[in-house]
């Protein structure tokens, strides 16, 4: 099926809801309170029941309002069980939304008979049938409207007219304000989101503040899931900030690439849901809110997985390396203390023998003595490991850092003399040149260590 | 069958008659007697489950969950039809669902653990990637060409009128099965909960533990989800632990409390939906859950609103009785003495203090000290002292007045001596410990103070008194 002009709104309508979730939703990550989007979503169901039998139409702004004070209450109930009752918040969270929504459920149930109105349809807007809601058209040159994919007529110099959806302008509107109030109050909602003590010192209302965001947080959810579904809005207040905030550390950049994931979910959302169905050998597309969750929950993957810092991999990566540099530090310190006590000719240390003697993962093992043999800093005679003359200084360096740490902490710490082996093997991996000075000049430059080995 | 689906599809809002609800109430209907069984032992064993959910601060992990089963269910729906069978097969879906549920469940774990994000972020993650790829898979399910997959969406708002009587067995049969396991790991169940790095450091398998109790979760979830919906099954899982939170400290106690509230929540709720047409069976049992947990939370008996609020006003008022005693007793001692000598007793007992002294002493209004010494006068420790606007400790009340005088220098003293604080700066450190001196530590401060000052008399104030 081709792309037209339909499948262009359904994008940029998922994407203006998807980033003003996605603004938001960096300030509920950082406030462990990602789970209220969910909440407020489920929960104003009464509200829209209580404008919709007041108003008696679908739609309104009066449903808006209703939902949206619905939605700060159950941010203001939430708190009140927190801080009155002493409950978890998560458990009292829980209980307002369950509450809410049966409420909102028999509301709807009772007046059923009398009004066309069941819970799919008051849950659930469709964004796939968004587009088609239009609230006004410009005309367009004919060119800017090829562009978009709006089919042309016969006459091709004429201007023709772009139906713009209901939903986009009111979505734009909500990212609008959204990013108005962010913009407007960054460094109080910064301060108030990191340390709402400090922000009350400062004078800033962080109560407030909060209340402010949880009302954001409901009309977004609200407006949104009227044009364009629940689900697309949970996952975006959510999934673009989390993997945000898995590849940055600071807030203006976790907002900008939240943003961006956003966009981007929305985007492969969408392909992915017209595409992905055929790739398992379906016929026709799926739900396109669905997608763009999972597009969001995939990216959200990736970062989990690759981020430079806080990735799985990357402190995988570390980690490993970390382990290699202590394995090829230990083979060293092995060959040393052995040449020193005159036993390397004797026991002809094989790297089967250093393996089992520094023990840890056999791998590490055997890929550090492999390292140590590129770099030059042990080679082979026969069979036994020796030093080079490098390697023996590299080595000397590190058992000096071992013995003056073994002297440093039997002096300071008083620790037993049969105990220092162990603390002074973890500290020799982390000691730098200036340090081992320091560590000389603080022990008073000693020849021996605590058990009469001399200090290289 | 067909009398209870008369009381179900009913669209009449008359009340039930007297036979009607004899009826509901003695489960005369098979259909009624089966689900309000179901659900009542849904409720028993979700508060059994959820109450170790609660504690382990994990209450919103059945939200998470019983949204991750939806692509669970339509790919068993798909993965069964494409093998020629039916797509509702009962069986297969649970299981679809269960182990989708597992694999959120894991996906949460894993998260918290190996990256930053905190558990709340790790739930909404899960929860909403998932349910949208249910969506995405229910989306496909919908345009196969085999057979209707209608019927699906119960799973997401419960089908509890029309529970059948296996779906009751299959509650039992799980709610039996989890209160076995949990009575068997009782112990090693509450020691994760409160302290699981203390359950590692003694060497119990507390990954396997954690895993069996998550598993419990899922289990109970995926079986009454497809009975009673995802709402309710969240709520049954949060709510009666909570509320039974309110009433015991005690944890045998509030398992039991949980899983009666759960059960009470689901007769109740059950029984309501069948006396009166169209309410659905699921939101009541929820909103009798809710009502249960807003009695609990305001009249509990441990953690209650009133409770708490009852025992804040006891310390505040008895507080507000001593600090009255001490400046009538400080006002009167300055007033014969300047403040130079030891008081001696009855001596504050003959000196009549004006009232305007004592406005003076602390940041009291007027009214609340003219409260405080009515109180005070009504537990007969100061009297009224003939001229007006005066008034006297009474025997009784010098008594008090002296032991609270007494417990506020010694503590003074002992600040003095122990914790090095200026003279100047004692009395307001004094003031915040004075008040929860028992016997006890009063004796361990007088030996610690090397007896100097043992007797009833209080030691004279370390640093001047009156208006600073």
């Amino acid at each position: 099926m081709g792309w037209t002009d339909i499948d262009l709104w359904i994008v940029i309508i998922g994407a203006l809801c998807a980033m003003s979730a996605a603004l938001l939703g960096n300030f509920l990550v950082l406030r462990r309170m990602s789970m209220m989007g969910d909440a407020i979503s489920h929960a104003v169901l009464p509200g829209l029941a209580i404008a919709f039998l007041v108003t008696g139409s679908r739609g309104s702004v009066a449903m808006l309002i209703g939902a949206a004070i619905v939605g700060v209450l159950t941010a203001l109930l939430t708190h009140w069980i927190h801080s009155a009752g002493k409950v978890d918040e998560g458990a009292s969270m829980g209980v307002v939304f369950t509450v809410l929504f049966a409420i909102g459920l028999v509301l709807i149930v009772r007046a059923a008979d009398a009004v066309d109105l069941d819970p799919g349809c008051v849950l659930y807007g469709a964004i796939e049938y968004a587009p088609l809601d239009t609230a006004f058209s410009i005309d367009a040159p004919a060119p800017v409207a090829r562009a978009l994919g709006v089919p042309l007529g016969a006459d091709i110099a004429a201007r023709v007219p772009i139906y713009i959806p209901r939903a986009a302008l009111i979505n734009g509107a909500v990212l609008l304000l959204n990013a108005l109030i962010v913009l407007l109050l960054y460094k109080e909602l910064r301060i108030s989101s990191f340390d709402p003590a400090l922000a009350t010192t400062l004078g800033i209302n962080a109560t407030f503040m909060h209340y402010l965001l949880m009302s954001l947080v409901a009309i977004t959810t609200v407006v949104a899931f009227e044009s364009v579904g629940s689900i697309l809005v949970i996952a975006m207040l959510i999934v673009p900030a989390a993997a945000a905030h898995l590849l940055t550390d600071r807030l203006g950049a976790m907002i900008l690439i939240s943003l961006l994931l956003a966009g981007a979910s929305a985007v492969l959302g969408h392909v992915l849901a017209l595409h992905a169905p055929g790739w398992f050998g379906f016929r026709g597309d799926t739900s396109t809110a669905g997608m763009m969750a999972v597009a969001a929950g995939a990216l959200f993957t990736l970062a989990v997985l690759f981020a430079p810092r806080h990735g799985v991999l990357s402190r995988m990566v570390y980690q490993s390396a970390l382990a290699l540099r202590i394995a090829k530090e230990d083979v060293l310190g092995l060959l040393y203390r052995l040449e020193e006590a005159k036993a390397a000719e004797m026991l002809s240390p094989t790297p089967w023998f250093a393996r089992q003697a520094i023990g840890g993962r056999p791998l590490v093992a055997a890929l550090s003595i492999r390292s140590l043999r590129r770099q030059r800093l042990v080679s082979r005679r026969g069979e036994a490991l020796i030093l080079t003359t490098a390697g023996r200084e590299a080595a000397r360096r590190l058992v000096r850092s071992h013995r003056l740490w073994e002297r440093y902490l039997e002096r300071h710490f008083h620790i037993p003399s049969d105990h220092l082996h162990g603390s002074a093997e973890r500290l020799e991996h982390v000691t730098s040149d200036q340090m081992r000075q320091s560590l000389r000049d603080e022990t008073g430059a000693p020849s021996h260590d605590p058990h009469g080995k001399p200090i290289p | 069958m067909t009398e209870t689906n008369r009381s179900i599809t009913d669209t009449s809002f008359e009340l039930p008659s007297l036979e009607q609800l004899l009826r509901v109430l003695t489960l005369a209907d098979y259909n009624t007697r089966v689900v309000v069984i179901g659900v009542m032992l849904l409720g028993l064993a979700s508060g059994l489950i959820g109450s170790f959910l609660l504690l382990r601060k994990r209450a919103l992990l059945g939200d998470a969950l019983s949204h991750a089963t939806l692509p669970g269910i339509g790919l068993a729906f798909i993965v069964m039809s494409a093998l020629g069978g039916s797509g509702k097969s009962l069986p297969g879906l649970l299981a679809g669902a269960a182990l989708f549920g597992a694999l959120g469940v894991a996906c949460i774990l894993l998260i918290t653990r190996y990256t930053r994000l905190k558990q709340d972020a790790a739930l909404g993650v899960v929860l909403s990637v998932f349910f949208g790829l249910g969506v995405a898979v229910l989306g496909v399910v919908q345009k196969l060409p085999v057979g209707s997959a209608a019927g699906l969406e119960s799973f997401i708002y419960g089908k509890t009128a029309s529970m059948v009587f296996q779906d009751a067995v299959a509650i039992g049969g799980a709610a039996l099965l989890l209160t076995l396991v949990c009575l068997l790991l009782f112990k090693e169940f509450t020691v994760l909960c409160f302290d699981d790095a203390y359950a590692a450091a003694q060497g119990w398998p507390t990954v396997w533990l954690d895993t069996l109790m998550m598993g419990l979760v899922v289990a109970v979830t995926v079986i009454g989800l497809q009975a009673v919906g995802l709402i309710l099954m969240i709520a049954m899982l949060i709510i009666p632990p909570a509320a039974a939170r309110f009433w015991t400290r005690r944890l045998p106690r509030m398992i039991a409390v949980a899983a009666a509230l759960g059960a009470v929540s689901g007769l109740l709720g059950a029984g309501l939906s069948a006396l009166v047409p169209r309410l659905p069976a699921g939101a009541v049992v929820v909103l009798v859950a809710g009502a249960a947990f807003l009695v609990s939370m305001i009249c509990g008996a441990e953690r209650g609103v009133i409770v708490r609020w009852l025992s804040q006003w006891r310390l505040s008022r008895r507080v507000l009785r001593q600090h009255l005693l001490r400046a009538i007793f400080e006002c009167a001692y300055e007033r014969q003495h300047g403040g130079r000598r030891a008081p001696t007793p009855g001596a504050s007992r003959r000196q009549a203090v004006p009232f305007a002294d004592l406005l003076g002493e602390r940041s009291w209004s007027p009214l609340r000290l003219r409260a405080a010494i009515r109180s005070a006068a009504r537990d007969g420790l100061v009297q009224a002292a003939g001229a007006p606007r005066r008034l006297r400790l009474t025997a009784a009340g010098e008594r008090e007045a002296q032991r609270v005088v007494r417990n506020h220098r010694l503590w003074e003293l002992y600040l003095i001596q122990h914790a090095d604080i200026a003279p100047s700066h004692v009395d307001r450190d004094a003031d915040d410990v004075e008040h929860v001196l028992g016997p006890t530590l009063t004796a361990q401060l007088e030996a610690l103070l090397a007896a100097q000052h043992a007797g009833p008399a209080a030691p004279p104030s370390p640093h001047a008194l009156g208006r600073t």
